[in-house]
């Protein structure tokens, strides 16, 4: 067998190196910056500039790009104005996590703990973080999630999209265990993520292998080709792609596979919970859209029974179960899940216009998920002898905010009507454009469907507007919570509220933006099989 | 040309950010800044109606168009013919009256420059609706008028305000989504492209009959639970109880006409066939609307849900005449349109100040107040006979139109609407003889009469209604044209099919 060195075009690579390329660097910061201060400093540094370097980069190459993009890689990778799209969405998210990360309360406490063996607050911790254990290594764990999952966006292939997609889920796992508070959880959560994580990825790789069985091809395009040229069905061909879709429909968090989304939405760190359910989500939605619209796509008639059925159990059930939530981060998390049965909803009748309404989905979506999350870590339980304790969580705890905070309270209500998809917020828009996009292949009564389960949504996130506006603040518990200030935090809340409202109002120049990106590339440049 | 439309639009919004902006030195004349842009706003409605050519009420004028989002297909689109006019003039009226007789209902500062911050946002969602020439937009700004209200609601509201306002909310919100799924539905269906939501893109569509009854019926629920019709009408009554009087004034005199504006205006005109195949049905809710509203009225002890009911009443009248498809029935819902806002509007006023008076809007409390405060029984009993229909005071006029011009069309149906009037004579009439005669309570010895404030409020209301009572032509003028066009082409498509 010949093997003949694969050409790589390494320019559109830019921005996703750059991210790469600083994680490494930061572990590097890790092993020779010894003093805890400075090497915090110099991470958060080095992670932002990285991430803004490689927004400017992207941005570059999409306004300089001619044509649908550049095939990197011969059927491996390409880089098209869809991905550039999603890469820029991601540095974005990327940027919004670093703040996050960088957040501190005003006692300086971090969302992530120093080590794992020691309780919060207690003399071992100030030990430990006395003894420079500071965990900043979060940093260059996000810059590699952030990298992989902007990589996770331009690969067509079945086999390296396994393996990307492992790039970004490892540092995932090990974030989500280093939640400073509520430890037990944030372990559980860890290990529930990962195991089930690892379980889908079985799934996922055994759906390539059969794929790879059936047509003897990994890249999506001859895989598209190969379906296409298949005589009659095969069953190999469908339990493959039902396979793969169960694999990335984990990550997006669709029922049934969403089981891991309140548990770990739940007890990781905030930060990381945000960063989990804009960027993952984002991403998982990208690697979806190219499996289904450049390699399955012949198979609509047999798939989309299948997006039909998920979806409107995942609107129906998720919607349902988060009317009962009691807890703030659980009610989020069956609300991410419901919000993935509203994704599914564009890709009814395999409609083109998903390609271009979901990047819109996905980035109002996005925003008001971090500004949520921003807003949810400053608000904080306090012992009756002034001490700040975690996050406030219980929805009980929120009554009252407008009157302690009503900037924060407010800006939670523009990110939870967002949500809801009430007109003049991004959100609307990016229920619109999806609901469209179904509405254009006739499934008008997955629309209904989609437009009563929204009603209902309403519901539980109005049940929070009532509790911070129209509840008064329990006298007993006047002074059991603390409104927490870190700039880094609040300048996330002010630029997804004032991005919400943007595009919610003029959201031309994105939508004409996602418009554009609306094609996907072919990755053959080549004849295939030679 | 100048946007005088944007402008109107605009200039609440910007009242509303002033005052809810207003530093802490200003706040105290906070309902000064906000009665100054109601004014202003007040000043331009009327300069409006001077420069409208009553000769051709029928076209839309004051028309501009700016591209908004083209990606959507929809446009800035705005733009008044006589009965948006009227309903434009109506909350232009309105709300300086609701923020005159909300003057003292707060006591803090900043809760006051909030709530008439809410108020002026509000206007300016209500004076869009009206004039939006572009189904998209009006949607929009019909949903997003949800936000101030729902916040006048739950805020501000009595003892059973975050209940009323979260039903408020849901029955709204479930209306909206459906009605989306037809807004969506319906530019797929029209010509499509950069201002493919342009209602005059949209009308006269040749739509398969199943994909227009469709449509109709997402447009209509929606209209419907706004309307309040029976059996959608169940969160009005809880509203009115639980919100502040000029809250529901508002809500019911002004934008409850979203609905019925949206019936006359968008059902009827884009998609007439179904609209006449579903007549017979929704002629017999609105006849059941016109008598279960009556009779429930004159149960009621709380005034705020005697009046939401009777309101209720009203509302089946014009959805029956609307629904009738006769010149002069569509005329006189029109008109009614204005006629009941300006009468129910002052009967929550006067409502409001026997409220505030007593602390109590139970009828059970009041008694023999005739001579105790003798102005305010007067106007009441004016208010109150204007909402009963008696000749001279103009929601007669608009009344008798429906009437006579349904008769020819649904002669059962004006049958048992019209013994409502025989009910609505007796709920006024017996909630007037509950609180102004026979003993008085001791509680209500120390009842003020109307102050100016109060008679600034409520006699200017009377003072139109009594000359629209006389002079009906003033509106009709400009209302004839517009339903006479529409008429036309609920018509015309019959011939056709």
């Amino acid at each position: 067998m010949n093997w003949t060195q694969p050409e790589i075009t390494w320019g559109p690579l830019v921005p996703i190196l750059v991210v790469l390329l600083a994680a490494a660097a930061g572990i590097l910061v890790e092993a020779f910056v010894r003093t805890p201060a400075t090497r915090r400093v110099v991470q958060i540094g080095l992670a932002l500039a990285a991430l803004v370097v490689a927004l400017g980069a992207a941005v570059v190459q999409w306004a300089t790009q001619e044509g649908s993009g550049t095939v990197v890689l011969n059927l491996m990778l390409v880089v098209d104005r869809q991905s550039l799209a999603w890469q820029v969405m991601l540095a974005v998210f990327g940027i919004l996590t670093v703040l996050l990360f960088a957040a501190r309360t005003r006692a300086g406490e971090e969302d992530f703990t120093a080590l794992g063996s020691t309780p919060p607050g207690s003399l071992d911790e100030t030990r430990a973080l006395r003894a420079g254990l500071q965990v900043t290594e979060v940093f260059p764990l996000a810059l590699f999630a952030v990298g992989g999952m902007m990589l996770f966006t331009a690969v067509t292939d079945y086999v390296f999209l396994f393996v990307v997609l492992e790039l970004f889920s490892l540092p995932l796992y090990i974030l989500v265990a280093l939640a400073r508070r509520r430890r037990s959880l944030s372990h559980e959560a860890a290990l529930k993520y990962f195991l089930l994580g690892a379980f889908s990825s079985a799934i996922y790789i055994f759906g390539a292998a059969l794929i790879y069985g059936a047509t003897g091809q990994t890249s999506f395009t001859a895989v598209q080709t190969a379906i296409e040229n298949l005589a009659g069905h095969d069953p190999l061909i469908i339990a493959a792609a039902v396979l793969i879709l169960v694999g990335l429909l984990f990550k997006l968090g669709a029922v049934p596979f969403h089981t891991w989304v309140p548990d770990v939405y739940q007890g990781a760190p905030t930060s990381v919970t945000a960063f989990m359910a804009a960027a993952t989500k984002a991403a998982a939605v990208a690697a979806l859209l190219r499996v289904v619209y450049s390699s399955l796509y012949p198979l609509e008639w047999e798939l989309n029974w299948l997006f039909w059925t998920i979806s409107i159990i995942t609107m129906i059930l998720a919607t349902l179960i988060a009317l009962v939530q009691t807890d703030m981060k659980r009610m989020l998390a069956y609300s991410s899940v419901a919000h993935a049965g509203f994704i599914l909803v564009a890709f009814a009748g395999f409609s083109p216009a998903a390609l271009s309404s979901l990047p819109f989905y996905m980035l109002a979506y996005g925003l008001a998920t971090f500004g949520a999350f921003a807003v949810v870590t400053q608000v904080r339980e306090r012992t009756a002898d002034g001490v700040v304790g975690g996050e406030a969580n219980r929805l009980g705890q929120w009554a009252g905010l407008g009157k302690r905070a009503p900037w924060l309270a407010t800006a939670m209500t523009l990110f939870l009507l967002s949500f809801a998809g009430i007109p003049l917020t991004a959100g609307f828009v990016g229920k619109f454009v999806v609901f469209r996009a179904a509405i254009d292949e006739g499934a008008w009564p997955l629309v209904l469907v989609a437009v009563l389960a929204s009603g209902a949504a309403a519901f539980f996130y109005v049940r929070i507007i009532v509790l911070m506006f129209f509840t008064d603040v329990p006298e007993d518990q006047a002074d059991l919570i603390e409104i927490e200030y870190s700039p880094f935090t609040r300048a996330v809340v002010v630029f997804a509220a004032v991005f919400t409202v943007v595009l919610g109002v003029f959201p031309g120049p994105a939508l004409a933006a996602a418009e554009d990106a609306g094609v996907l590339l072919s990755s053959l440049t080549a004849t295939v099989g030679s | 040309m100048f946007p005088q439309l944007s402008l109107m639009v605009v200039l609440p919004l910007i009242g509303a950010g002033v005052v809810f902006a207003l530093p802490q030195s200003l706040r105290k004349r906070a309902r000064e800044i906000a009665l100054f842009f109601s004014a202003a706003e007040l000043v331009l409605a009327v300069n409006l109606w001077m420069h409208f050519d009553s000769n051709d009420a029928g076209a839309i004028q004051f028309a501009e168009t700016h591209q908004w989002i083209p990606q959507i297909g929809t446009s800035w689109a705005l733009g008044v013919n006589g009965i948006g006019l009227s309903l434009v003039l109506l909350s232009a009226i309105l709300v300086p009256v609701a923020i005159l007789s909300a003057w003292r209902d707060d006591k803090s500062p900043k809760r006051r420059a909030n709530y008439l911050a809410l108020v002026l946002a509000s206007q300016a969602f209500m004076i869009g609706v009206f004039a939006a020439r572009d189904v998209f937009l009006f949607y929009v700004l019909f949903e997003a008028m949800l936000i101030p209200i729902y916040f006048m609601i739950g805020s501000f509201g009595g003892a059973q305000r975050r209940y009323a306002s979260m039903k408020f909310l849901i029955y709204s919100l479930v209306g909206g989504l459906i009605m989306l799924l037809g807004v969506i539905a319906l530019y797929a269906a029209g010509p499509g492209g950069e201002q493919g939501f342009l209602t005059d893109k949209l009308t006269g569509l040749d739509l398969s009959t199943n994909t227009e009854r469709l449509l109709f019926l997402a447009f209509f629920i929606a209209f419907a639970i706004k309307a309040p019709m029976f059996p959608v009408h169940t969160w009005l009554p809880t509203v009115a109880e639980s919100a502040r009087p000029s809250t529901t004034a508002l809500l019911v005199a002004v934008l409850d006409k979203v609905g019925t504006f949206g019936m006359l205006t968008l059902c009827l005109v884009l998609f007439p066939n179904a609209s006449r195949w579903a007549a017979p049905v929704i002629i017999v809710f609105a006849v059941i609307s016109v008598i279960y509203g009556a009779i429930l009225a004159i149960g009621q002890d709380n005034m705020l849900r005697l009046v939401s009911f009777t309101s209720i009443s009203h509302f089946g009248i014009m959805v029956l005449g609307i629904f009738a498809f006769a010149q002069t029935s569509v005329e006189g819902a029109a008109l009614y349109m204005f006629n009941h806002g300006i009468s129910t509007a002052a009967l929550f006023f006067a409502v409001a100040f026997l409220i505030q008076r007593r602390g109590s809007a139970s009828l059970r409390d009041f008694g023999g107040l005739q001579k105790r405060a003798p102005v305010l029984a007067g106007t009441f009993l004016i208010i109150g006979l204007s909402s009963l229909s008696l000749p001279g005071l103009s929601p007669f006029i608009s009344e008798i139109m429906v009437f006579i011009g349904a008769f020819p069309v649904v002669p059962v149906a004006v049958i048992f609407a019209a013994s409502a009037v025989v009910l609505s004579a007796l709920y006024i009439l017996l909630m007037y003889k509950k609180v102004f005669t026979g003993p008085q309570a001791p509680e209500l010895d120390n009842m003020r009469d109307l102050s100016l404030r109060d008679r600034v409020v409520t006699w200017p209301l009377i003072a139109i209604m009594l000359v629209l009572g006389f002079l009906p032509g003033i509106l009709l003028g400009v209302l004839t044209q517009p339903v006479h066009d529409i008429v036309t082409i609920v018509a015309a498509e019959e011939v056709g099919k």
